[in-house]
């Protein structure tokens, strides 16, 4: 492992320590709880999709049936397969009934755990080779294509998904190698995933099952005239984080915005919700091979990014831990940060490059992903674009991954076409003319980069020691990151968390533990 | 006075645009690329530069003069001219003139997500070294964060009696601000709270001008501080006294 930066290893192992401490506490809450987005993910992974007369989703429906006349602290799986077992239908004809309300989940006698597990079989098996068939395709085209150091990554938000297409088509063309299609503003709060292709979207566009695959099949196509893999990015933060999950699988997405603690202090989600359902989800991007994408780039747009620099530090080592729980590797952890430093501050570059190279250092096998400034950019488009030249050289010089290219116009537009194509080209000179600089350039012992390291690599051992002697909660009740305070029994989406009875079962979690007890 | 863009010589009328044009050769392009910045106004348009961006896209950097000149004296200023007045000295004319801390609520409202421009005007912390309006003596600020509903926002400033309501859009796309900062003030109305509150606008996209028209006290685009807006407020509740 590399050590320019002369970190100190024992601070770094017992960051580690008190990380496992405060999530075992978490876990608590996970292990005997589960969400409505859960049991609806548990349906659409067994192949429910569609939406009925009223346009809402079936698996919504199905759930929301048996809250209201049933006990949902079973699991939609108890109650899905008895009315299969009972009525004898394949899921297809059920699922057509169902939307003729000819057949229901709820005035049908239960079945035992084991016959649930038995008739659904099938069905898991089903979604799991496709999911497992996606990863393959993906891991070999990487494999044959070649896979980049450093991947710049771009965003597309037109809010028509045809129209997206075009934008990020000529993204890839210009060198681009991940497309992020944002979602519409607000769809974070939808207690719901839209169904079919959409065309309309504020901000960006819906993230729908058929968006995903239409884009899939795109950027599959322009990748295969350029030769290279172009990966496709969603979100999947907000209140239906494993439903996205379970749609990204299913049509070959290859990464996913999926903090641990993201929609908690930026969206108001309650927290229990969140926790529960970023660890399902994530057994989900495990299991298809998805990278995570973690949001601690978004504490330093809302705080000062020098002197909070610690608590994305300590964040990242509490979402590694949650990753490690939901069994994903480190080579699938894109931790979060950002190039966030006030410009007009003396010796700013060098702090941005402390940050950047200590995060490489202390997470050497995870795709970090390293986020443009944003905050201090103006209207000043030739400002910008210095500014994103030094962000792209620091990413370049300590070796970032995923590398989300800053706009000139920030702030003003959606990125035109040229403005798309003026960030790839600087990124690509910058890759060009600095090929070699990360191997040349070592840092000065006990210098201002070294010095800064150090720095916050003490002040997050010292939060992470408070957080773990107090609780996680707490600190989230507290406003430790980004200053912003949740309480443990507000936000939304609380009416959605529910305790798991005794005979609760979920044939999709028990599958997975399965799949990651195999390997 | 009557002015023209400065290039190297006094009056000579440079200007520099670029653009994308949808064709697909070099030559055809600067003839078209001319065109443009023909039918624009420009004098002796120079295409000095033109990249293939994307197959059948070009992107054009061209210089020219303007022939015309611009009378400046009948124009109208688009930001709001106040008295500069720095936090200390706002903090003591709310002492001076209110025997009573003054509630500031502010909010992203809407389905806009982001908190950039409310943080900046009032976050402790501040921007750029402004510090937010969570610090002044005499402000109790409020910060409901962003995806605020105007209901939910109406509901909380009627609960906390606020004097002022700041609201932040940062999202312009297919003009959804305006659509919800207008659905705001006829909300206002309806409750029949409007005339109770000093109601401004905020964000990258926010005009003065922009902003009376829909109904506002005021507007505060970029380049605006806590300062300018707390200075704004307070001389507003001043007159409202």
């Amino acid at each position: 492992m590399e050590n320019k930066l002369m970190l100190n290893q024992t601070m770094i192992e017992e960051c580690r320590t008190f990380a496992k401490k405060i999530t075992d506490e978490v876990e608590k809450v996970i292990k005997v709880r589960s969400t409505l987005t859960v049991e609806r993910t548990v349906l659409r992974l067994l192949g429910v999709d569609g939406i009925n007369q009223f346009d809402e989703p079936i698996p919504n429906q199905m759930v929301d049936e048996v809250v209201h006349n049933g006990d949902i602290s079973k699991g939609i799986s108890t109650y899905i397969a008895s009315a299969l077992y009972h009525t004898k239908l394949s899921l297809a004809d059920f699922i057509d009934q169902y939307k003729k309300s000819e057949v229901n989940l709820t005035q049908i006698p239960l079945i035992d755990s084991k016959k649930v597990r038995v008739v659904l079989a099938p069905y898991i098996n089903q979604s799991f080779e496709k999911i497992s068939k996606n990863k393959v395709l993906r891991e070999t085209l990487i494999h044959n294509y070649g896979k980049n150091l450093t991947d710049l990554y771009v965003i597309v938000a037109t809010g028509n998904i045809y129209e997206d297409v075009i934008q990020a088509k000529a993204a890839a063309k210009a060198g681009a190698d991940i497309i992020a299609v944002i979602r519409s503003t607000g769809q974070s709060l939808l207690d719901y995933v839209p169904f079919g292709a959409t065309t309309e979207g504020f901000g960006g566009t819906f993230a729908t099952q058929e968006n995903f695959k239409i884009m899939r099949k795109a950027l599959d196509e322009v990748g295969l005239e350029e030769k290279r893999y172009i990966k496709l990015v969603n979100y999947a933060s907000g209140l239906c984080m494993p439903e996205i999950a379970a749609m990204a699988a299913l049509e070959r997405l290859d990464v996913l915005l999926n903090d641990s603690m993201y929609g908690i202090i930026f969206r108001d989600i309650n927290m229990q919700r969140t926790f529960i359902d970023q660890h399902f989800s994530r057994m989900i991007n495990a299991y298809a091979g998805i990278i995570i994408n973690t949001g601690e780039d978004n504490y330093l747009t809302t705080s000062d990014a020098y002197s909070e620099a610690h608590t994305v530090l300590a964040s990242q080592f509490i979402n590694e831990e949650f990753a490690f729980r939901a069994h994903l590797k480190e080579e699938l952890m894109g931790l979060g940060h950002a190039f966030e430093i006030d410009p007009e501050i003396k010796d700013s570059f060098l702090y941005e490059v402390a940050q950047a190279e200590m995060a490489r250092e202390i997470f050497p096998n995870a795709p970090l992903k390293y986020m443009p400034p944003t905050k201090h950019i103006s209207g000043n488009i030739f400002k910008a674009y210095q500014q994103n030249t030094l962000f792209n050289i620091a990413t370049h010089l300590t070796g970032q991954s995923i590398h989300l290219l800053g706009m000139m116009t920030e702030a003003i537009h959606t990125p035109f076409l040229s403005d798309r194509y003026l960030a790839i080209s600087n990124a690509k000179m910058i890759q060009k003319s600095m090929a070699s600089i990360r191997e040349e350039f070592i840092f000065k012992k006990d210098g201002i980069i070294q010095n800064r390291a150090s720095e916050v690599l003490e002040k997050a051992h010292e939060l992470l020691g408070q957080i773990a002697s107090n609780s996680l909660f707490k600190a989230l009740e507290d406003g430790i990151f980004a200053g912003v305070k949740r309480p443990y029994e507000g936000g939304k989406g609380l009416g959605g968390v529910f305790v798991k009875s005794k005979d609760y079962v979920n044939v999709v979690f028990d599958a997975l533990e399965v799949k990651f007890n195999e390997n | 006075m009557k002015i023209r863009p400065y290039g190297d010589t006094s009056h000579d009328g440079k200007v520099q645009v670029s653009f994308t044009l949808p064709i697909s050769t070099d030559g055809l392009g600067i003839s078209a690329a001319k065109e443009l910045a023909k039918k624009m106004g420009l004098v002796n348009p120079q295409v000095v530069h033109v990249e293939d961006i994307h197959e059948g896209y070009r992107f054009f950097v061209v210089y020219g003069s303007v022939p015309f000149e611009i009378e400046i004296d009948t124009l109208k200023d688009e930001e709001i001219e106040n008295v500069s007045l720095s936090k200390e000295e706002i903090e003591e004319m709310i002492s001076k003139n209110f025997n009573r801390n003054l509630v500031f609520v502010g909010a992203s409202t809407g389905s806009d997500a982001h908190t950039v421009g409310i943080d900046a005007i009032m976050n402790m912390k501040g921007y750029a070294g402004h510090y937010g309006l969570e610090r002044y003596k005499g402000i109790q600020a409020y910060n409901l964060g962003s995806q605020v509903e105007n209901e939910e926002f109406v509901r909380f400033a009627r609960k906390v009696k606020a004097d002022v309501l700041l609201v932040s859009q940062t999202v312009t796309q297919k003009d959804v601000h305006i659509k919800n900062l207008v659905n705001l003030v006829e909300l206002l109305e309806a409750e029949n709270m409007r005339k109770d509150v000093i109601l401004i606008a905020g964000g990258a996209r926010i005009t003065n001008e922009l902003a009376k028209e829909l109904g506002y006290d005021g507007g505060f685009g970029p380049r605006k501080y806590a300062e300018d807006v707390a200075a704004f407020a307070v001389e507003r509740l001043l007159e409202k006294k």
